[in-house]
C-alpha cells in the first residue's frame, strides 16, 4: 500500500511528531477531491477481467445456534501465563488481547482472567446466594427467584490490580504485547440486582460496616467490602454482554463493585457476611496490599488509578509504511468518567488532546482516538489521561518513586511505545 | 445520581405488600446449620475461630508432606509465594508480614493445599499455622495455636498499615 498521494501540507498539525488536528481528516479529504485519499487510488483507464470470488457461486454455509468469530481470526486468543505451571497450573492469568481489539466491549471470552484456584464447576441449581451476619433475616437465593429481581444495566471495567506487572518491575522493558504487558483489563456490558436491594430484604444491622464476600470456588476466595460500596454502585451481575456470565467469570453470578480492584468483583459470589469489622482476609492481608519506598505499606486500597494505553499502534506490531494513521487507545479510571486523553509524538515534548469516542460512561474504557501523519522517523509514543476529579497519570518514574522495588500492583504510569525507524513499534520505559 | 436512588420511590408506591420495598422478596429463611464454615472468616480478635490447636513440631511434618513441594523444603524457596522471608522471591510472606496472624488459619483451612482445599483438619490448619509463625521467628517451637492462643499473636508487621480506606475512602492511593 502506498501513501505517496497523501499530502501532509494541506493538514494541520497540532503537536510535534505528526499529530494532527481532531477534524483535519474530513478537510484533508475535501481537500484531496475525494479521488485520493489516505493512499487510496482508483486506478484509471483499468480493463482487466474483475476477479469473481468462489463464494459468490454456491450457496452459503447452513445456520449454527451459537455463532463463532471467523476461522481466520483463530489466533484472537487471551495470553495465558501460568506462572507456577510446574506444580500448580490452576493459578493462572490471562491477558485480554487489546492490539487486536477494537471498540470499548472486551468480548466475553477474551475478558481477562486471573484465577486463584482455577476455574469451577458450579452447578447453578445447587448455587445459593446467603445473606447472614449481622442482618435481621439471614436469607438465601437460589438462581430462578434471582431472575424475578429488577436489573440494572451497566457497563464497568475490571482491572486486576497487578495488571501491567511487568513494566512496574522488569529492570529492561519486555517485548510483548498488549496482551501481555497491559490485559488484566477488560471491558462489559453488566446485568444483575442492585446489591443494595438484596441487602435490604436481609436489613443489614447498624452495626453490619462490612460484609465479606465469598467465592463458590476451591480456596473460596473472600474479601471485606464496606458496606458503603456494596449500598451505593455494587451489582449482583448475573448477564455479561447479554448473555450468563460465563463460567471464567463467575458463574452463575458475581459480585462488582465498579471501579475497585479486579480481586474483590468476587466470582461464583455464595456468601455475603455482614460483619462489624473488616475479617483482613488473605487477599487484603498479603497479596492486595502494597509495599511502599519507606517500607511501611497501605492496605484496602481499592480505587483503581486513571489510566491510558494506545493500543494502535503498540508493542510487536510493524508499521505498513509511513503516512496516514489513526492513533487509537483506550482509557479509564476507578474514581469517574474520563475528563482527556493527551497524546504526544515527540517523547512528552509536545501534546494534543485526543477525541473521546462517545459514550464517556464512568467507570468504563473510553475509546480516544487522534489522526496522526508518521513521517518514518524515530519516534516516541506516549497517552496521558485526566479523569472528572482531575486526577492524571503519573510518569513511570514518579510512580515508581512511591513504592518498594518489588511493588507490582496498581501501576497506572504512562506508557510509552518507541517507534524505530523500521517502524517496529518496541515497549520503552520513558 | 443514578437511577437506583430513584427504585425505592417507586417500589413502594408499586408494591402492595409493601414488606420489601425495593424487590419481590424472594429471599428463603437461611438458618445456621446450613452455613458452611468458609462463609465467615476468622476474625483478626478471634471470633469465629473453632475447637482445636496444634505446634510447630507437629506442622514441620504436615508441611513436609502436604505443602513443601511448592512452597518449599523449609518455607523460603518456593516456587509459589514462600510464607518464611521476606526474600527476593516474595517481599510478603505470610507468616511475617500479614498483619493477623487468624488470618493464616483460615486461609489454610479454607484453600490449602490448592489442590485438595478443605481437606485439612483443624487441628492441622493450627499446627501448620504454628509451624510458619515459628518458622518467621514470631513464636516459640512449643507454643501452641489455638483459638485463644492465635488472635494474641502481635504480628511483626501490624503497625506498618495504612488504611487508605478509612484515610481516603475509595480516592486512589
Ligand atoms: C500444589 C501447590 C500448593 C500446595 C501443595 C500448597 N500450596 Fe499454598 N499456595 C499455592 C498457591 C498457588 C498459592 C497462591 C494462591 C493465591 O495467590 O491466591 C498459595 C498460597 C499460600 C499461602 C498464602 C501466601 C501469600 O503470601 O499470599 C499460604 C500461607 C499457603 N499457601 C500455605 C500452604 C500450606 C500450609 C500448605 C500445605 C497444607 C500449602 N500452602 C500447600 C499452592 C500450593
Amino acid at each position: 500500500m502506498t501513501h505517496s498521494s497523501f499530502n501532509p501540507t494541506a493538514l494541520d498539525y497540532v503537536a510535534g511528531g505528526g499529530l494532527m488536528n481532531r477534524r483535519s481528516l474530513l478537510r484533508a479529504a475535501a481537500i484531496g477531491g475525494g479521488a485520493t485519499f489516505a493512499g487510496l487510488t482508483i486506478p484509471k483507464g483499468a480493463r482487466a477481467d474483475p476477479l469473481i470470488p468462489d463464494w459468490v457461486k454456491v450457496a452459503g454455509a447452513r445456520a449454527r445456534g451459537y455463532g463463532m468469530p471467523a476461522e481466520q481470526e483463530a489466533d484472537v486468543q487471551r495470553a495465558i501465563i501460568e506462572p507456577y505451571k510446574e506444580v500448580a497450573p490452576s493459578f493462572s492469568i490471562s491477558g485480554t488481547p487489546h492490539q487486536k481489539l477494537r471498540g470499548t466491549i472486551t468480548p466475553s471470552g477474551l475478558h481477562y482472567e486471573l484465577h486463584h484456584g482455577g476455574r469451577p464447576d458450579v452447578d447453578p441449581d445447587q448455587h445459593r446466594l446467603m445473606i447472614h451476619g449481622l442482618v435481621d433475616r439471614p436469607l438465601k437465593f437460589d438462581l430462578d427467584s434471582l431472575g424475578r429481581y429488577p436489573m440494572v444495566t451497566e457497563t464497568h471495567f475490571l482491572e486486576c490490580a497487578g495488571n501491567s506487572l511487568f513494566n512496574a518491575i522488569m529492570p529492561e522493558p519486555m517485548q510483548a504485547g498488549c496482551d501481555v504487558l497491559h490485559g488484566l483489563l477488560s471491558n462489559s456490558e453488566w446485568t444483575g440486582i442492585p446489591m443494595s436491594v438484596l441487602l435490604d430484604e436481609a436489613g443489614v444491622k447498624p452495626e453490619g460496616r462490612w460484609v465479606v464476600a465469598v467465592g463458590n470456588d476451591g480456596p473460596s476466595l473472600a474479601r471485606s467490602i464496606p458496606i458503603e460500596k456494596l449500598m451505593d454502585d455494587a451489582i449482583l451481575a448475573l448477564y455479561q454482554n447479554g448473555e450468563r456470565v460465563r463460567p471464567e467469570q463467575g458463574y452463575p453470578m458475581r459480585l462488582l463493585v465498579p471501579g475497585f480492584e479486579g480481586n474483590m468483583n468476587v466470582k461464583w459470589l455464595t456468601s455475603l457476611w455482614a460483619t462489624d469489622a473488616p475479617a483482613h482476609t488473605k487477599d487484603e492481608s498479603g497479596e492486595y496490599t502494597e509495599l511502599l519506598a519507606d517500607g511501611t505499606s497501605v492496605e484496602f486500597t481499592f480505587g483503581m488509578g486513571v489510566k491510558s494505553i494506545i493500543t494502535h499502534p503498540s508493542s510487536t506490531m510493524t508499521m505498513t509504511g509511513n503516512g496516514f494513521y489513526e492513533i487509537s487507545g483506550l482509557a479509564w479510571s476507578g474514581a469517574g468518567p474520563i475528563r482527556k486523553v493527551e497524546i504526544s509524538a515527540d517523547g512528552g515534548a509536545s501534546w494534543a488532546e485526543a477525541e473521546l469516542v462517545q459514550p464517556v460512561l464512568s467507570r468504563a474504557t473510553t475509546r480516544f482516538r487522534l489522526p496522526w501523519h508518521w513521517e518514518g522517523a524515530p519516534t516516541l509514543l506516549m497517552s496521558r489521561a485526566e479523569d472528572l476529579t482531575g486526577a492524571v497519570q503519573p510518569t513511570r518514574s514518579d510512580w515508581k518513586a512511591r513504592y518498594d522495588p518489588s511493588n507490582f500492583l496498581h501501576n497506572n504510569a504512562i506508557q510509552a511505545w518507541q517507534i524505530t525507524a523500521e517502524g517496529m513499534v518496541q515497549n520503552v520505559y520513558a | 445520581m443514578s437511577m437506583r436512588k430513584l427504585i425505592p420511590a417507586a417500589a413502594v408506591l408499586f408494591c402492595a405488600n409493601g414488606a420489601w420495598a425495593e424487590g419481590p422478596g424472594l429471599g428463603q429463611a437461611l438458618s445456621a446449620e446450613e452455613i458452611p464454615w468458609y462463609a465467615s472468616y476468622a476474625m483478626p480478635d478471634g471470633r469465629g475461630l473453632p475447637e482445636g490447636g496444634g505446634t510447630a513440631a507437629v506442622g514441620a511434618g504436615i508441611y513436609d508432606g502436604k505443602c513443601a513441594a511448592c512452597h518449599g523444603a523449609t518455607g523460603v524457596e518456593g516456587p509459589v509465594t514462600p510464607p518464611v522471608g521476606p526474600n527476593d522471591i516474595w517481599a510478603k510472606p505470610a507468616g511475617r508480614y500479614w498483619p493477623y496472624a487468624t488470618t493464616l488459619f483460615d486461609y489454610i483451612r479454607r484453600a490449602m493445599p490448592i489442590d485438595a482445599p478443605k481437606s485439612l483438619t483443624n487441628d492441622e490448619a493450627y499446627a501448620l499455622a504454628a509451624f510458619i509463625l515459628y518458622r518467621n521467628g514470631v513464636i516459640g517451637e512449643a507454643e501452641a495455636m489455638n483459638a485463644q492462643t492465635l488472635p494474641a499473636v502481635v504480628m511483626p508487621n501490624r503497625d506498618n498499615f495504612t488504611d487508605v480506606w478509612a484515610k481516603q475512602g475509595a480516592t486512589p492511593w
